[in-house]
This record gives structure tokens, C-alpha cells and sequence, in this order.
């Protein structure tokens, strides 16, 4: 079916770029392992501490890094003229979008799954919790690209709209990190953590599924 | 308050003389277009038909790029319609943008990419597939020798050309092309003007603003002039 092929066209394009650009793949990353190295130096070494503020240090430190790369996902389409290219595939959009989406989901969120047992151990989280913090960062990592697509797309078209995404994001992505705190307490103190990370997941089929819409509207009266 | 007039060149029909009878390919109705304050143009009528040649003329500001924005889809007009085959666009869009082949302003080429890559997208989602390899079409459009370097590492005229490779690979019967021989040298536009005419007499029809001089296309050439409004 020629959507598809056009949804893997954009993927396969999208990722090629992103190989090209790996140094602003790798900002965000490093940002999130400065943050979470220096943590253990300013609070102070005691363990009981670091594992405590473990779940909030980890998620608001996600949520911040994720900020950084954001605007990656449209403002180079943008100006080099892809976008409008995008626009008129004649495919529909929110494929494309949400191929733009899983390119942004795969070149950020994983490279944090995979050091993510590094910062628990950084921070101490008890080893027992790290599942379900793996957890909450594959439910939560999504909602992250797919919510902060939408703010890109209301914003690409003004020259410094950095704070202004930022702004519109964050009031979006605190249940967020509500949820995902609230579940990675709950299974370091041996408690289920099933209710916050059926919420995650109820938030994750919501964003991905909806989002596409939002943003093709967004994208739309960013263009024109 | 009309205030654009359409200066056809040569009315007289085309070589392809069965093209004229059928329904106009597009048909631009009573378009307004409102930029801030500014009236750019209003009640814009145009009929597109196969096997002519547009070009929209005017100076800078008259709203050229708009026009072309608005026919493809990309900007919403605040007043009229554009019918594909006496559909509204907007109704048809698939057909439409499978019959559409839009190279704007900003050409959509990925600097990170080579030319090779940047063809190759291009070609696997135009519809058609690989109606040639990109390597061919890289060599059509004189760029062989250049395929591995990344495209921002070119010159404006090889971007240029690259982008415009897509008209080699399109099978869409409607070109809109927004300045196309920026930036070209004089190899680069006498190749267009081949194409062009290649596509003409395939019965395609292409909307161009250029201020080019187009007269080797006399016969199918329609110009069309915009002014600038205060």
C-alpha cells in the first residue's frame, strides 16, 4: 500500500538525517548525565537520600532533556522547505507525522532506556525498582515525543520559540511526571506500581493516537 | 475590483488540439488573499488547462509565491476555491497531490544528505516507483561526480538541481514551480526549457513565476500579470 511505503520513506529519510546530526543527538543525553552525576555531589552521598529523591531527579531530569531536542523534530523541515513537502505527500499527513514521531521517539528515548540502569545506580534506586522505571520511561518516552510534536508544530514558525514551547509543554507533561514518579516510589517501597503505570499507559495510547491530528492542524497554520 | 489582467500571449491552440476539449485541469475561482493588512490580489480567476504554460508575472511583494502556495494547498485563500477537474481540491486531495508536483521557494533538499539520498526519497514517494534509478537522474541532471558529497555542501545552482531532478521522475500533470531557474546557469535552464517542453507535449500543464523571459514557449505560453496593491 503506497501509505506505508511513504510512512517508511519518511522514516528511513528522517533517521538518515538524524545519523548526520549525531552530535545534536547526543546533547540531550549528556545534558540528562551531567545533571544526574552532579545530583549525588550537591545533596551528598548519603544513600538513603539519593534514593529517595532517585524517581524525581531521574523524570525531571527526562522531562528537561527531552525540552533540548524537541524543537529538532520540525524547525530544520521547516526552513529547508521539507515540511511543506511533507504537506503535500499524497499520503495522509498524520502518517507522515507520526513517522516523524517514532524517528524523534527512537533517537531519544532510546539511548535513555539504555543508560537508565546507569543513572539508578548513580542515584542509588534500589535494584528491585529498576523494571518499573524502565517501565515508566518506555510508556512515558512517547507521550513526551508525540505531546511535545504538537508544541513544536504551534511554534516552528516563530524565530525563537524555545520558551514559549517550554511554556505550552510543561503544564502538558506533569501528570506525566506525576505518574511515573508515583510508580517508581511505590515499587522501590515494594508496593504495586500498577495503577500510576495504567494511567501511563492510558496517556500513551491517548497522545500517540490523537496527536496526529493536533499536530497536522498545527503544521497547517504554521505554513501558511 | 479586479485588478489582475491576464495578458494571453498566443490563445491559439495548443499542438495537441484534442487536450483543449476536455474539462479544465484546474480551475482558480474568485481567489482573495488577504496578508496583514494587504489585499494581495482578489478575485483571481484562472482556468488551467493541459498542455499550457503559466507564467505568473508581477513584482516582488505582488503576491506571486502566494498564488502558488494557495493553488497547491499550502495556504488557505480568504475567499474562493480551486476545483481539480471540477472537484474541490480539498474533496479530491489524494488525487490531486498524485497529480501535483510542487517545488517551492525552499526546495526541500536535506543539506545532511547526499544529492544520491536526497533523489532517492524523492523519487520513492513521488507514486511512481523508481521509474528511474536515481543514479540516472542524478547523471540527467549533470550532477555525476557529486554523488556522495552531503547537499549543503554544494552550490546554490547544484541544490537547484537536484531539486529540480524531481521533474524527471514525476509523473504528476501539474508543475507548480515557484522561480525555477534560480540560481541556474545557462546549461542548467536550457535543460529545464526541455523538459518543459517535453511535458507540455505530454499534455501537462505547468504554473510558473520566473522573470525569465519564456519566449521559445510562445505557442503555449500564457502570461499572466499581478500587480502590486497598496
Amino acid at each position: 500500500m503506497s501509505q506505508t511505503r511513504i510512512l517508511l520513506q519518511v522514516v528511513r529519510r528522517d533517521f538518515q538525517v538524524a545519523m548526520r546530526n549525531r552530535n545534536e543527538l547526543l546533547n540531550p543525553i549528556i545534558f540528562l548525565l551531567v545533571v544526574i552525576t552532579l545530583f549525588p555531589l550537591a545533596v551528598g552521598p548519603s544513600a538513603g537520600t539519593l534514593s529517595q529523591i532517585a524517581p524525581g531527579v531521574i523524570w525531571v531530569s527526562a522531562l528537561l532533556s527531552a525540552m533540548l531536542g524537541l524543537e529538532r523534530m520540525f524547525r530544520d523541515d521547516f526552513r529547508d522547505g521539507a515540511l511543506e513537502h511533507m504537506l503535500l505527500l499524497p499520503c495522509a499527513i498524520e502518517l507522515a507525522v507520526l513517522g516523524k514521531i517514532i524517528v524523534h521517539w527512537v533517537t531519544t528515548a532510546v539511548p535513555l532506556l539504555v543508560i537508565s540502569p546507569l543513572l539508578a545506580l548513580l542515584l542509588n534506586l534500589p535494584m528491585h525498582a529498576l523494571p518499573v522505571l524502565l517501565l515508566t520511561l518506555l510508556l512515558g518516552t512517547p507521550v513526551l515525543s508525540a505531546v511535545g510534536a504538537i508544541g513544536v508544530a504551534l511554534t516552528v514558525s516563530l524565530n525563537r520559540g524555545g520558551a514559549l514551547l517550554s511554556l505550552l509543554l510543561l503544564p502538558l507533561l506533569i501528570p506525566l511526571l506525576i505518574f511515573a514518579t508515583a510508580a517508581i516510589e511505590a515499587a522501590s517501597m515494594n508496593m504495586s506500581a500498577g495503577g500510576p503505570l495504567a494511567l501511563m499507559a492510558a496517556f500513551l495510547v491517548l497522545s500517540v493516537g490523537l496527536s496526529p491530528l493536533a499536530i497536522r492542524a498545527a503544521l497547517q497554520v504554521s505554513v501558511n | 475590483m479586479s485588478k489582475q489582467s491576464t495578458l494571453a500571449s498566443n490563445q491559439a491552440v495548443s499542438a495537441h488540439a484534442g487536450a483543449a476539449e476536455q474539462a479544465p485541469l484546474l480551475d482558480i475561482v474568485h481567489i482573495t488573499s488577504i496578508r496583514g493588512e494587504r489585499t494581495l490580489f482578489s478575485d483571481f480567476n484562472l482556468q488551467v488547462e493541459a498542455g499550457r504554460m503559466y507564467q505568473i508575472e508581477g513584482p516582488n511583494g505582488a503576491g506571486k509565491s502566494s498564488l502558488l502556495r494557495i493553488i497547491a494547498g499550502l495556504l488557505r485563500p480568504q475567499s474562493g476555491e480551486i476545483r481539480y477537474r471540477g472537484e474541490l481540491s480539498q474533496h479530491v486531495r489524494s488525487e490531486f497531490l498524485q497529480d501535483l508536483l510542487f517545488i517551492g521557494h525552499k526546495a526541500a533538499v536535506k543539506p545532511e544528505l547526499t544529492g544520491l539520498e536526497n533523489l532517492a526519497f524523492f523519487a520513492a514517494v513521488q507514486g511512481q516507483p523508481c521509474a528511474q534509478p536515481p543514479f540516472d537522474l542524478l547523471e540527467q541532471v549533470g550532477l555525476v561526480g557529486l554523488e556522495d558529497i552531503p547537499a549543503g555542501n554544494l552550490s546554490a545552482g547544484q541544490q537547484r538541481r537536484i531539486a529540480l531532478a524531481r521533474l524527471w521522475v514525476s509523473s504528476s500533470r501539474l508543475w507548480i514551480l515557484d522561480e525555477p531557474f534560480t540560481s541556474l546557469d545557462v546549461a542548467g535552464i536550457e535543460m529545464l526549457h526541455q523538459r518543459f517542453s517535453q511535458h507540455l507535449a505530454a499534455g501537462g500543464a505547468i504554473i510558473l513565476t520566473s522573470h525569465q523571459p519564456l519566449d521559445w514557449a510562445s505557442q503555449s505560453l500564457v502570461r499572466i500579470q499581478l500587480e502590486y496593491n497598496w
